[in-house]
Formats: C-alpha cells, sequence, structure tokens
C-alpha cells in the first residue's frame, strides 16, 4: 500500500516537474534488435528536431522477454505510451486493456486503406486501428548460388522446378545420409507460414474463413499442400526435418541449397563469405499463381496515456508511420516499408534483393493469429505427428484444425 | 610411503582391471568436457571436424564471444549474487539453527516444524507469487529480485541446528558468566566451533545460487541483470546454431567453477559428504 | 564467582527463562517475518489461485475447481505428468545402481582415488544449462553429432535422438544422469567409509564371501544412506527444467510433448500464456507428489529405526 502511495506522489511529482519545464517526456517501448534500436534512435533524433517540446526516451528489452515486460509494466501502473507489438498479440494486447484505439482525426481509416499494403488491416477491431507499422516482412527463397551452379540448374519459379533443383542439389553420403539438403525443412522457422498461407492457397485451398474465425484447412488442398511439403523428405529425400536444427544454420554452412525465409534474415545472411547467395519470389504452382506470407510489428498506444503525452505520442506515431521514417528504416534496418508510395520506389522495384519480397507483398495474407505461439505450435505438432509416427495426412490436419480451432474459440470467449 | 609399498606388493589382476574401468568410466564422464573445450578452441569451418584435438586452435572463439563483455557482466552478476546470498544463508540459517538448537523458549518446536515444514514446498509453487510480489513492488529485473527468495533456507537451518546441538552447553554457560552478550557468545564462541559445517553449507549455497536457472529466468529481463546460466541459454538461441561459438560461451560459463573446484577440491568433496549425511 | 552468585536473583535466576526467550526471539525476529512473507503467504496464495481465471491483465475471478477439472481433461498434462514420471521411474534406480557400483568399487581402489573421485564429480559442479547445450551437440545428426559421427563411421544406423518421439526423453535424461552421477558417487563413499572395518574383519573371520559382506553388511548399514538418495534424486528427477528447456528451445518440451515435464509445462502456462491460476493450479499438484515422496520417506525411516 505505502509503496503504492510513494509511487502516485512520485508520479504526480514528475508530471508537475514536466509541465513546469513545459517539455513532455513519453517513453518508447521496442525490442532489442541491434539496427532496429540505431534506426529508432535516428528517428527519435529528428522527430525531436521538428518538435523541441518533446522528448522521447527509447526503452529495450531482449525478444523473448518483451511480452513478459510489458504484462509486468502494465501491473505495476509503469506502461510505456507508445509500444511496439507484433500484429499477431494484438487479440491479447487490445483485451488486456494494454493498448487504445487510434484517433480517427489524426488517422483517417479511409487514408490508412489506401496508402498502407492491405496486410495491416489484421490491426483493425470493430472497424478502429489500434496500431500501424513502419515495415512489413515477408517470405521469399534464398538460394545458394554455388550450389546451384555446380549442379547446373537455375533457380525455381514453380513448384515442379523447386522440387528438381532439390533434387539436383541434394547430396547424402554412402550411408545416405543426407549431407547437403536440396531445401531446408524447419517448420518451427518460417516453413509453417509457407505451408498455411502460401501451399495450401496454391493447391486450391483456404487455411481460414475470410475474418479467420474458422479453420478450414482440414480438406483435400490442406492434405495436398502438407503432402507436398513433407513429400520432400519423405518421396523426394531432397531434405531431413530439423536438418542441422534450424534452416538458416543449415544455409548459412552451406549445407543447404534453397531456404524459406524473411526479409528479417538478410542481416544475418550478409555476414555469409564462403559463398554467394541470391533471393527470388516464392515459387508459382503450376497455373502461375502465387501467394505470400506478410507479417510486422506494429507501434501503438499504451492505454493509459492521455492529456498532453498522448498528444506527443500521436504526433510521435505519425512521424514514425510516415514516408521519411519508412525510407530511414529501410536503409538501417533493411525492413520493407509498410505504405505503397515508400515501398514500390523504381529504385526499390530494381533492387535484386528487395524486389522479389516487395512483389510477394502485393499478393500477401496475414494470418491473424489469436495466439502466434500456440497456433505455430499446432502446425509443428501436426508436421511431428505425420514424419514421427505415421499418422495419415488426413487424420493428421483433422487434429491440428481441432486443435486450433480451440485455440481460437478459446481467444474469442 | 607404505601406502606405497601397499599397492605395489598386492596389484592382482582383478585390481588392475577395476582401476581400469573406473579410469575408463571416469573418462566417459568428462567427455563432454574435453569436448566442449576442444570444439570451443576450433574455426568456425572446422567444427564438423570431430577429432578431440584441433586441427588448428585458435582463441578467436573466445575473442568473439568476449567482444561485447556480455559474459564478463553476467559472469560479474552471478558471482555478486551467489555471494550475497550465500553470506546472508550462512548468518541467518546459523543464527536460527543456533536459537533453535540452544534456546528454551516457548514456541521453540513450533517455529522448528515450520521452518522444516517449507523444505516440502518446491520453489516451483512459489515462482507464480513471488512473480506477482516482485511486479508489485518493481523488484522484477533487479539484483534483489533475483536474491531475496534464497536469502534464508530451511535446508541450511536445519543443517546447523544439527550441528550446533553438539555443541557442549558448559562452553556457552562459561561464556555467559564472562559476560558475553547472548550475540557475542553465538558470534564468536559457537560460531568457530562449527566452520565445517559451514563451509560445507557455503559449498551448497554457492553452487546452488551460481547454476540456478528457474527463478532467474523468470525474474531477469534485460541482458544487463542476467545471470551467467541465463545470459548462456539466450547467448546459445541467439547464436543460432553456431555450435563453436556455443561451446566457447558454454566453456565460459564452466570455466569458473571448475577452476575453484580443482583448488579447493578436498573442501568440496568433504563439505558434500558433510551436508549429505547430516542433512 | 561470588559477585555472579550476588547477580544471580537479580539478572538470571527468576528471569532466566525469559531472557532466553526475550533473545530467542530478538534473534528469529526478521526470519519468522521472511518465512511468513516469502514462504507460507506464497504458498497459500499459490493454492488461492489455484482457483482463479486470472491471465495477469484483467483482476483474479474465481472458478472453484475449474482449474484442476481442465487439467484432468487435458491429454497434455497426462502426457507430461507420465513423462514427469519416467523421468523418475528410469532415473532414479539407474543413476543409484550406477553410483553405487562406482563408489562401492571406488572405495576399494587406493592407487590415485582422488583422481578418478574428481573425474566423476566434475559434472556435478558444472552448469546444467552450459552442459545441456553440449549434449545437445553431442546428439545431433551426423554431420554434426558425435555420436551419430562415430556410430556411422563404424557402419551402424544413425539414431535420431532428439528428434524422436521415442529417443529424446531418454537422450535428456541420460543428461541429468550424468550431471548428478558425482554427487551420489560422494555420498555413497561418505556412507560406505562411516561403515566400522571391524565389522568386515568380523565377517572375513567368519569366512563371509565378498558377494555375502556386500549383502549382509554393506547393504543393510547404507539404508540410511539409500534412502536419502532416493528421495533426494527423486526429487531432483520430478523437478526436472533445465535440461529439457535447454535441450528443447526450438520446441519445448517437444518433440510432440514427449519430452516436456510438468515444471516445463509450469513454465509455459504461467510465463507464456499468462495464465496464472491453471498454473497454479499445476503447481499444487506438483507440490502433492513431491509431498508423497517426502511423506514416504519419514514412513521408511520410521520403519527402520
Amino acid at each position: 500500500m505505502t509503496y503504492r502511495m510513494i509511487a502516485a506522489a512520485a508520479l504526480a511529482g514528475s508530471t508537475i516537474f514536466a509541465s513546469q519545464a513545459g517539455a513532455v517526456e513519453i517513453e518508447y517501448w521496442q525490442y532489442v534488435y541491434d539496427t532496429r534500436v540505431k534506426a529508432m534512435d535516428q528517428l527519435i533524433a529528428s522527430f525531436q528536431e521538428a518538435n523541441p517540446d518533446i522528448t522521447v526516451k527509447q526503452v529495450t528489452f531482449p525478444y523473448a522477454d518483451y511480452q513478459t515486460r510489458i504484462v509486468a509494466a502494465n501491473m505495476a501502473g509503469q506502461a510505456p505510451d507508445v509500444m511496439q507489438l507484433f500484429y499477431g498479440w494484438a487479440d491479447k494486447f487490445i483485451e488486456g486493456g494494454l493498448i487504445q484505439p487510434l484517433p480517427e482525426e489524426a488517422f483517417p481509416t479511409a487514408e490508412i486503406e489506401a496508402e498502407f499494403f492491405p496486410i495491416v488491416s489484421a490491426m483493425q477491431r470493430d472497424g478502429k486501428y489500434y496500431g500501424l507499422p513502419t515495415a512489413v516482412r515477408s517470405l521469399a527463397l534464398f538460394y545458394n548460388k554455388k550450389l546451384l551452379d555446380e549442379a547446373g540448374v537455375a533457380p525455381p519459379t514453380n513448384l515442379d522446378e523447386l522440387v528438381a533443383v532439390a533434387k539436383a542439389t541434394a547430396k547424402a553420403d554412402a550411408g545416405g545420409n543426407l549431407e547437403t539438403v536440396g531445401i531446408t525443412m524447419d517448420p518451427a522457422g518460417q516453413d509453417h507460414h509457407w505451408w498455411r498461407e502460401v501451399l495450401d492457397r496454391q493447391m486450391g485451398g483456404a487455411p481460414y474463413n475470410e475474418d479467420y474465425t474458422q479453420v478450414t484447412y482440414a480438406d483435400e488442398a490442406g492434405a495436398n499442400a502438407l503432402g507436398f511439403y513433407l513429400g520432400l523428405a519423405r518421396d523426394e529425400k531432397v531434405t531431413q526435418l530439423g536438418f542441422m536444427d534450424e534452416g538458416q544454420a543449415a544455409f548459412k554452412a552451406g549445407r543447404a541449397a534453397l531456404t524459406i525465409d524473411g526479409t528479417f534474415r538478410l542481416g544475418s545472411f550478409g555476414e555469409i563469405t564462403d559463398f554467394e547467395w541470391a533471393v527470388t519470389e516464392l515459387p508459382a504452382n503450376a497455373a502461375g499463381e502465387r501467394s505470400n506470407y506478410a507479417s510486422y510489428f506494429a507501434n501503438a498506444i499504451g492505454a493509459k496515456t492521455e492529456g498532453e503525452e498522448l498528444e506527443a505520442s500521436i504526433k510521435f506515431l505519425q512521424y514514425v508511420s510516415s514516408p521519411e521514417a519508412m525510407k530511414i528504416w529501410l536503409e538501417v534496418v533493411g525492413e520493407l516499408p509498410a505504405r505503397r508510395s515508400a515501398a514500390l520506389t523504381d529504385e526499390n522495384l530494381a533492387n535484386p534483393i528487395y524486389a522479389p519480397f516487395l512483389k510477394g507483398l502485393e499478393y500477401a495474407h496475414t494470418t491473424r493469429f489469436v495466439d502466434e505461439a500456440g497456433q505455430r505450435q499446432v502446425a509443428i505438432d501436426m508436421i511431428n505427428r505425420v514424419m514421427l509416427e505415421d499418422q495419415p495426412i488426413p487424420d493428421a490436419l483433422a487434429e491440428a484444425a481441432a486443435a486450433e480451432q480451440k485455440i481460437i474459440d478459446d481467444a474469442a470467449k | 610411503m607404505s601406502d606405497g609399498s601397499h599397492w605395489m606388493h598386492r596389484v592382482s589382476p582383478g585390481a588392475t582391471l577395476r582401476w581400469t574401468v573406473l579410469f575408463i568410466g571416469g573418462l566417459i564422464m568428462i567427455t563432454p568436457l574435453l569436448y566442449m573445450f576442444s570444439s570451443s578452441l576450433k574455426p568456425g569451418a572446422d567444427i564438423y571436424d570431430l577429432r578431440l584435438i584441433p586441427a588448428r586452435a585458435t582463441l578467436d572463439n573466445y575473442r568473439a564471444v568476449l567482444s561485447d563483455g556480455r559474459f564478463m557482466r553476467w559472469f560479474l552478476n552471478s558471482t555478486f549474487i551467489a555471494t550475497c546470498v550465500t553470506l546472508s544463508t550462512l548468518f541467518f540459517d546459523s543464527l536460527v539453527g543456533y536459537t533453535l538448537a540452544k534456546f528454551r523458549f516457548r514456541g521453540r518446536q513450533l517455529v522448528f516444524i515450520a521452518i522444516l515444514s517449507t523444505l516440502m514446498i518446491p520453489t516451483e509453487m512459489l515462482v507464480i507469487p513471488w512473480y506477482l510480489l516482485s511486479a508489485q513492488l518493481g523488484w522484477i529485473d533487479s539484483y534483489w529480485g533475483i536474491m531475496f527468495p534464497g536469502m534464508m533456507t530451511g535446508f541450511g537451518t536445519f543443517l546447523m541446528k544439527q550441528f550446533f546441538e553438539t555443541v557442549p552447553d558448559d562452553f556457552l554457560e562459561a561464556a555467559r558468566i564472562d559476560g558475553l552478550s547472548e550475540f557475542a557468545i553465538w558470534w564468536r564462541v559457537a560460531m568457530p566451533l562449527v566452520t565445517p559445517a559451514l563451509s560445507a553449507l557455503a559449498i551448497f549455497a554457492f553452487l546452488g545460487n551460481w547454476t540456478a536457472f528457474f527463478w532467474p529466468l523468470i525474474v531477469t529481463t534485460s541482458q544487463e541483470l542476467y545471470t551467467l546460466p541465463i545470459g548462456l541459454s539466450s547467448f546459445a538461441v541467439e547464436a543460432a546454431i553456431k555450435w563453436e561459438m556455443i561451446m566457447t560461451g558454454a566453456a565460459l560459463a564452466t570455466i569458473p567453477t571448475l577452476i575453484v573446484f580443482l583448488v579447493l577440491q578436498r573442501y568440496i568433496v568433504r563439505g558434500v559428504m558433510l551436508a549429505g549425511l547430516k542433512g | 564467582m561470588t559477585a555472579e552468585t550476588h547477580e544471580q536473583p537479580g539478572r538470571r535466576g527468576l528471569t532466566l527463562a525469559r531472557r532466553q526467550a526475550l533473545w530467542a526471539w530478538a534473534f528469529l525476529a526478521l526470519p519468522v517475518v521472511f518465512y511468513v512473507l516469502i514462504r507460507f503467504y506464497p504458498t497459500a496464495q499459490a493454492f488461492w489461485l489455484s482457483l482463479t481465471d486470472w491471465d495477469l491483465m484483467s483482476k483474479p475471478e474465481f472458478i472453484g475447481l475449474e482449474n484442476y477439472r481442465q487439467m484432468l481433461a487435458d491429454p497434455v498434462f497426462w502426457k507430461v505428468f507420465k513423462n514427469t514420471f519416467l523421468y523418475l521411474i528410469i532415473g532414479t534406480p539407474l543413476s543409484l545402481l550406477m553410483s553405487f557400483a562406482i563408489a562401492y568399487y571406488l572405495d576399494k581402489t587406493r592407487f590415485l582415488h582422488g583422481f578418478l573421485r574428481a573425474l566423476y564429480f566434475v559434472p556435478y559442479i558444472t552448469t546444467a544449462a552450459a552442459m545441456a547445450w553440449v549434449w545437445r551437440w553431442f546428439y545431433q545428426p551426423a554431420p554434426t553429432g558425435l555420436i551419430n559421427d562415430l556410430l556411422g563411421s563404424f557402419g551402424f544406423a544413425q539414431i535420431p535422438f532428439l528428434k524422436s518421439t521415442t529417443w529424446a526423453l531418454p537422450s535428456i535424461l541420460v543428461t541429468a544422469i550424468w550431471a548428478g552421477l558425482g554427487f551420489q558417487i560422494i555420498i555413497f563413499l561418505a556412507g560406505l567409509r562411516a561403515i566400522p572395518t571391524t565389522y568386515y574383519e568380523a565377517a572375513r573371520i567368519d569366512g563371509l564371501g565378498e558377494g555375502a559382506i556386500l549383502r549382509r553388511i554393506t547393504l543393510p548399514l547404507l539404508k540410511p544412506t539409500m534412502v536419502f538418495l532416493v528421495v533426494f534424486s527423486s526429487i531432483g528427477f520430478l523437478r526436472i527444467f533445465d535440461q529439457v528447456y535447454n535441450m528443447t528451445s526450438n520446441d519445448p518440451g517437444g518433440p510432440l510433448n514427449s519430452t516436456k515435464p510438468l515444471v516445463l509445462m509450469i513454465y509455459q502456462t504461467a510465463f507464456s500464456s499468462y495464465d496464472m491460476g491453471y498454473a497454479a493450479a499445476q503447481t499444487v499438484v506438483l507440490f502433492t507428489i513431491l509431498l508423497i515422496v517426502s511423506l514416504l520417506q519419514l514412513w521408511v525411516m520410521r520403519d527402520r529405526a
């Protein structure tokens, strides 16, 4: 009790102090990632230059603890004014009273929908937006040029070619153990997205209904999609589940010809010196149809922020969602701008690395996760049941769909 | 000397076989440590060469891991926390153990049984309430937050009580007659008589806190506050399966305890025996 | 002396008991506060929370035994329950058998005794989190992992270790047994050494063989040591966490929950899903299991005395 009183007094004191000084200080939280912190430092510096009466204090935490830290701070009444959150956490954060809707006057819905890539709609609830991203991420196919050249094959453009390239590049030792895989198989990485939002749709299915309240992948299309994915290991023998623990590790070590990963991996793969690599769009199906999975971290305003802190927070959020901020973010972090006009510039589209990701954004889907970790686990377990316990694919799909539906239903309660 | 000739003269084939088997078993026991050190000395490109002696030994991995100062920080955090908690445990557990062993007062039995009963409560059951308490009092992500649950232990109290009971009352009575205060009697007369137990408790407390994982994992959030095991665990995930880096981190987490063990082996083994038998 | 006797009525005599009590409570004041606030109150709170639905963000809501009902209906809980007991039922006898055999022969060995003992004891002082990663590396498939590489070079088939629902739990268990073996050996050595040599001498005079001495003298006299170690290692295996957390970090407790122990489930429920009430109910189950194990110990000891 006493502690609360002291805290309240301290809070009151600091407010008085702030207004006396004629300046507002707001707190911005994001998780630690070297380039993201640097980019935000730059954004804060130029924002403060334009708004000398506002000070933004950046606070960072390791990714693994980031959510816990926000929840703990909220309990202790020390939540940030502006915070970064994964779009998949939106439901939890809204329900928990951590964030507030963006005011319509400052962020008109019509403008958001005209300007931003459609995937930002995942931050919308009951017609109100709860946050906006600076940058977005999508998937693409990374390939090891050296391995492809050695095998004399070109980067695949469709699924059949993908299998052919993987076959041509996979190498096994005398005992039949794979030493180099044609393509990585790492469901805990990005593969579960590839299966869910890309392969399922390419096989003519849809993983969920329109508003992501019903799981609909337990059908023939879903079975074909899963069959194709797992067939890479089981029938084609061009990969091995969990080869070298993580797909990105195998690719980095030069022991995987192909891997599906996101924009955020560009920095890490940039350290590769042993071989050249490049990026291409995710392969199309036989009919030429493509799909992609896009995700992003949005910035949102804390639920308890009000008064002049709220005004300052709105200004800050407007700035970090501006084309100027997006350009800086792309240069420093390498993540794609969330506004079409800032993303689809001639310069970006001519960039061999950015272009495949940008093209993917046009046809990307964003899974409306209610519990990202839980739903990912459902996919991992489904794949393990088929691979380790020989469960028939339709049964595995039905079990996964039921488990995921339960997660979605429980969250809606 | 006689011991030496003893085995020299009576080396039977059975004894030789026994020794050899024990030695091979011992080598298997330290194989993980040997490979950890060996791989930490290999350049990244050689990590798939599984020979024990590195073809090209280098300290580059250590340089890379130590370069940002995080491991040093985690090492200091662990040392600081384990030291503080150990000192507190030694002080309070022996004070309480002494009081329960040597004072006659109403409620003594109740206090003893109450403290003993805490041994039945697993830490895992308390972490959720501790976490809430820490969140409310702002202890999350602080040294005090990591330390407070271990400041006193039922195990140590029980152990010290057992040992203080072997201290003859006459000693204490004599000190009382000399006019020493009760605190001084405990501190200056009784404590020196139980130093073996104190060192045993110190070893257990220090080792336990140095390697503690579950609670520090929950209560720390920023890298600056990590203890060595938590730091290593997060470093290993972050190193994204660069095994030579992970082995170097693991080696760095192991080297300090290994040095302490080699220096204090005799005391540590004796302390473990003592605490194990009495506890 | 005389001065002391004179003072007795005033300073000591009648008030001796009270003075003692005063000092005792002065010494106990802070510890009592500590035990009440940091041990007993949280215990009661854990029981209370187990009857609530609480995600940290809103107020705890009393729901009676709903969490326990949910737990009993949760197949994952039963899987985890089974795993926890597998760690216990395989781990305890195996590690005790091994440590006793090693201690028994080590006790008879004089040559470089301290050196051999150190080899066995060293793993005990390592950090579980660090060594878990070393073992995880050993268990990798062929190009990376030592064990599979050796198997391959001798022409044996690969073992998928951590990637298989059959092998993963034993693989993790080996790591835990390895880490605890040194402690058990030392305790057995201490127990063996506490047996008076005269017993052995008398037995030899009576013409008993080594096997008979082991059965009739050593083992019965080691009973207290064994009971202690059974309980100590049982509690250790029931609370296994560090190894599992670090060895399965990309699919915690997997594959397919085949390695997940109760403590990891508690950790995930509380600190990944923030389902505090449900997690508290799981801790109550853990508490109950450990209580039964401890009470069994008391019962066995009493039986003996």
